[in-house]
């Protein structure tokens, strides 16, 4: 009951949004069936359009596993945009130290630097949450904003690249990074690299740390009940850095890898976050909610949430609507699924609750057949 | 509505209701007559909450007849119930702090000046009746002024002035100490008298054979029992309850005591709002001993608790050692690995999380030992073991261990607690309120466990609101009292009378 619960609830939400891209659709006198034919063969048409969903989809997978983490623990974490942000600025920093190293070394130390720099971007608001009751809701937000800045002050400055100075064209670049920390492709001719396994290993990893892992343990129980694990012993402050630190590691690696799975091979800023991350630091919390939370469910969500961007994109091309479609797609959907996840918890809690009073009551049935 | 002097103020007849799955009346019938004081006796969950809630119109019957005086009614909702002279005393008041006396019992109620306020005339009659029940309730005092028990009658004057015949009240002693208990039992006999039928809900036997005139027993969704407190004393009371024989005070062999295992010297500590809490408290506790620790609630006893098990700051100079460990602001790792285990009195906030599993609880506080972990991972077999085998130790009832938590019964999750806790074979046990909301069964298992503890030389400090429980388990109780020790009784010579003036603050005993 509770999983059909589960399971239906943003099924309906997706039909939904559906629903409304329809109207507008009409509205821009396009035709919707043409215009869901568009998406659906944009997103996944060809093996090609797979990969490049697929790809969409890793940094949704990382950013959605690493809230799902953070969830778990009872901690909001809105800071994915400047997570990926801090990420790819420390690996790009170690791809530029040292250009030379062979790529089996290389490579998992640009992963590892993506891995720590959000890490750091993470553990702040957490350290601020836990020591100074500073709201992570708001400290993870403005975190964004500070990582913008900083990526376009090193970006203009510290890391850019000594050809825009030489030319004068100054683009806020970096200049192309060792080809020893690319990922490598998978299917030759497709857009499809080694980043989009290394995210479904880390949501895998995930699963295992909150599941099978004593660290796992304390955060889930940090996350239901702060006041038991606190009884119990369980570092309650240390427990909320971690989540958040964790979390935004996972932000980071994505950003390690947008960066060495980038087509220019360079980091780039046009000033804004959504120009480098794609807006995948929001779009991987709504990943996570249409995943339950799961991050092994985020897997696939994310890859329909990849889908659906990439299908935009197709949409726009092939019926010539405005391209601002693409993103009041993405924006609708968003508000369907996460206003399913309020109604999926209310409808669950209600059945539990039914549920709930039904084993108390037969609980007492049976101790007193046990009693007599 | 015509009085019909023969029939009784109300009769609830086969009264049957069925929730899915379950069947929470079963064909109940209760007869309370005008003048009478009728007990409704039952463990959580016997059906005694469902069946006010059929009796204020909050739930409607499947089957069965209500007549009010004769008269059959559906009680359609608590409107209904309260103008047909049905008056509702909940355990938790319904009060408004800021407003008075007088201004919380007009609320809800058409003014006779509509749609002006009649201030006047509400104290009239607020005052007209607290004398002639004696209640002593001023209605121009703002409530917050009040303390528990006068409340309590504020509650009852809302139920009067709304004409209420016929009064329900949801365990109105619990928050009460003897003392209050006294003057409460005479108010009651004075509403009796003047004619009103009341419905005392309880399980403290002790009382509802004080109190009683008639007693209906109810066990699970059943009425096993018709008494009155002359046919039965409490030992068969609490069978009927319970549906098999129970033993209210578990044997105590004597144990020799042994050196002090919890020494709190000079501690004081203020509460959440940053009131001084505790003030300069000493108390020993030696292996070997139980030593209890009466008072009502509010007089620090929670901060006693969170004190000693490490999880609340105290003042400079405060001294807590379990075993010779500082405990102070300690946190709960450090004072478990002294030897404490806690039992909170809060349990499915500080002692269990609901949407845990039944194992996962019981691994709470190990799930990071070498046992339960190797090599980063949690060891699931290993676990399943452990629990497998604590779940039969303690006799904690559930479907299996990966059931949620929130979904066992309060006497359960209590037992869970208590096995997670003395797995680790502790020397120094602290419960709070361990067996409040428990049924009689679990709580008579409770008991013996701690008792088992004190035998086996643990330094035990139990913290209660029931006196009937620290008589029955403690070797010494002591009473707190504005976060203070009143005095230290030998459990021998305590006597109820006695604990109940050092709970009011009265008298200061001597130590034993």
């Amino acid at each position: 009951m509770h999983r059909l619960v589960s399971a239906a609830v943003p099924l309906m939400a997706a039909l939904a949004a559906f629903a409304c891209a329809a109207v507008i659709l009409v509205a821009l006198g396009a035709s919707p069936v043409d215009g869901f034919r568009a998406i659906f063969s944009g997103a996944f048409g060809s093996v090609d359009r797979l990969s490049v969903t697929a790809v969409r989809a890793a940094p949704l997978i990382l950013v959605g596993a690493g809230i799902s983490i953070s969830f778990r623990a009872s901690v909001i974490n809105i800071g994915g945009e400047g997570q990926i942000i801090a990420g790819a600025l420390l690996s790009t920093v170690v791809a530029l130290a040292f250009p030379d190293l062979p790529r089996p070394v290389l490579l998992p130390m640009v992963l590892v630097a993506g891995l720590v720099g959000g890490g750091i971007w993470g553990a702040i608001p957490g350290a601020l949450k836990a020591y100074a009751s500073v709201n992570e809701i708001l400290s993870t937000i403005m975190l964004n904003i500070v990582a913008v800045q900083f990526m376009n002050f090193m970006l203009r400055s510290p890391l850019i690249d000594p050809l825009e100075i030489e030319r004068g064209t100054r683009i806020p670049q970096t200049e192309r990074l060792s080809d020893n920390a690319a990922l490598p492709t998978l299917i030759g001719g497709t857009r499809l690299h080694l980043g989009v396994v290394v995210a479904i290993v880390a949501a895998i990893g995930a699963y295992v740390l909150l599941w099978r892992t004593p660290l796992g343990f304390r955060l889930r129980a940090v996350g239901h009940s702060p006041d038991a694990a606190r009884a119990a012993g369980i570092p309650v402050k240390r427990s909320i850095v971690t989540a958040l630190a964790l979390s935004g590691s996972l932000a980071g690696l994505a950003g390690a890898i947008l960066v060495f799975g980038s087509e220019g091979q360079r980091m780039v800023t046009d000033g804004s976050a959504a120009g480098f991350t794609g807006s995948a630091g929001f779009n991987g919390i709504v990943a996570a909610l249409f995943g339950g939370l799961h991050p092994l469910w985020t897997i696939p969500s994310a890859y329909v949430f990849g889908g659906l961007i990439t299908g935009a994109n197709h949409l726009q091309r092939v019926l010539q609507v405005p391209a601002a479609l693409a993103v009041t797609l993405n924006g609708i959907v968003v508000m369907f699924v996460v206003s399913s996840s309020n109604v999926r918890e209310r409808m669950s809690s209600l059945l539990q609750a039914r549920s709930e009073f039904r084993e108390s009551e037969s609980t007492i049935a049976s101790e007193e057949v046990v009693s007599s | 509505m015509a009085q019909d002097d023969d029939s009784p103020m109300l009769e609830m007849r086969g009264i049957t209701k069925r929730f899915p799955g379950v069947l929470a009346n079963d064909s109940i019938d209760l007869t309370v007559r005008s003048g009478e004081v009728h007990t409704l006796l039952g463990e959580n969950g016997a059906g005694k909450s469902t069946l006010m809630k059929i009796l204020f119109g909050l739930y409607q019957p499947d089957e069965g007849d209500i007549r009010l005086n004769g008269e059959s009614v559906k009680i359609v909702s608590p409107s209904f119930a309260i103008e047909h002279g049905i008056g509702m005393i909940h355990q938790h008041f319904m009060l408004v702090p800021t407003l008075t006396v007088a201004e919380n019992v007009a609320l809800g109620t058409r003014s006779t000046r509509w749609p002006l306020t009649d201030p006047a005339v509400v104290s009239e009659r607020v005052s007209e009746i607290s004398e002639r029940f004696g209640l002593a309730i001023d209605p121009s005092v703002e409530v917050w002024k009040l303390a528990v028990g006068e409340r309590q009658r504020v509650e009852i004057i809302k139920a009067l002035y709304r004409e209420a015949k016929l009064l329900v009240l949801d365990e109105p002693t619990a928050v009460l100490t003897p003392q209050e208990v006294d003057e409460f039992f005479e108010i009651l006999s004075g509403m009796r008298d003047s004619g009103h039928g009341l419905i005392f809900i309880s399980h403290k036997l002790r009382e509802v054979v004080a109190i009683s005139d008639e007693i209906t027993v109810l066990r699970n969704g059943r009425v096993t029992g018709h008494t009155t407190p002359g046919e039965s004393d409490r030992h068969q009371l609490a069978e009927l309850m319970v549906g098999r024989e129970v033993s209210l005070a578990p044997d105590r062999p004597p144990v020799d005591v042994g050196e002090p295992r919890l020494v709190i010297k000079g501690l004081s500590a203020t509460s959440d709002r940053g009131t001084l809490a505790i003030d300069n408290l000493n108390l020993e506790v030696r292996a070997g001993e139980v030593v209890g620790i009466a008072g009502v609630s509010g007089n620090g006893q929670r901060e006693l608790a969170e004190v000693v098990a490490g999880l609340r700051p105290a003042k400079q100079g405060s001294v807590v050692q379990i075993n010779g460990v500082d405990a102070v602001g300690a946190g709960a790792r450090t004072t478990r690995q002294a030897g404490l285990a806690y039992v909170p009195e809060e349990r499915m906030r500080d002692g269990a999380i609901g949407e845990f599993t039944v194992s996962e609880n019981l691994v709470l506080i190990d799930h990071g030992s070498k046992q339960f972990s190797s090599r980063g991972l949690l060891r699931f077999a290993e676990i399943k073991r452990h629990c497998r085998q604590l779940v039969d130790q303690f006799k904690v009832k559930t479907p299996g261990l990966d059931t949620s938590t929130s979904t066992l019964s309060g006497g359960n999750i209590q037992k869970l607690i208590l096995a997670r806790e003395l797995a680790s074979g502790p020397t120094v046990l602290l419960a709070a309120q361990p067996t409040r909301g428990v049924d009689i069964g679990a709580a008579e298992y409770i008991h013996q466990q701690i008792i088992a503890q004190r035998n086996l030389g643990t330094a035990a400090l139990v913290i209660s609101e029931d006196l009937d429980e620290l008589l029955a388990i403690s070797d010494r109780i002591a009473v707190m009292f504005e976060g203070r020790i009143m005095g230290i009784v030998a459990a021998e010579i305590a006597t109820r009378e006695g604990l109940g003036l050092m709970m009011a603050g009265v008298a200061e005993g001597s130590p034993a």
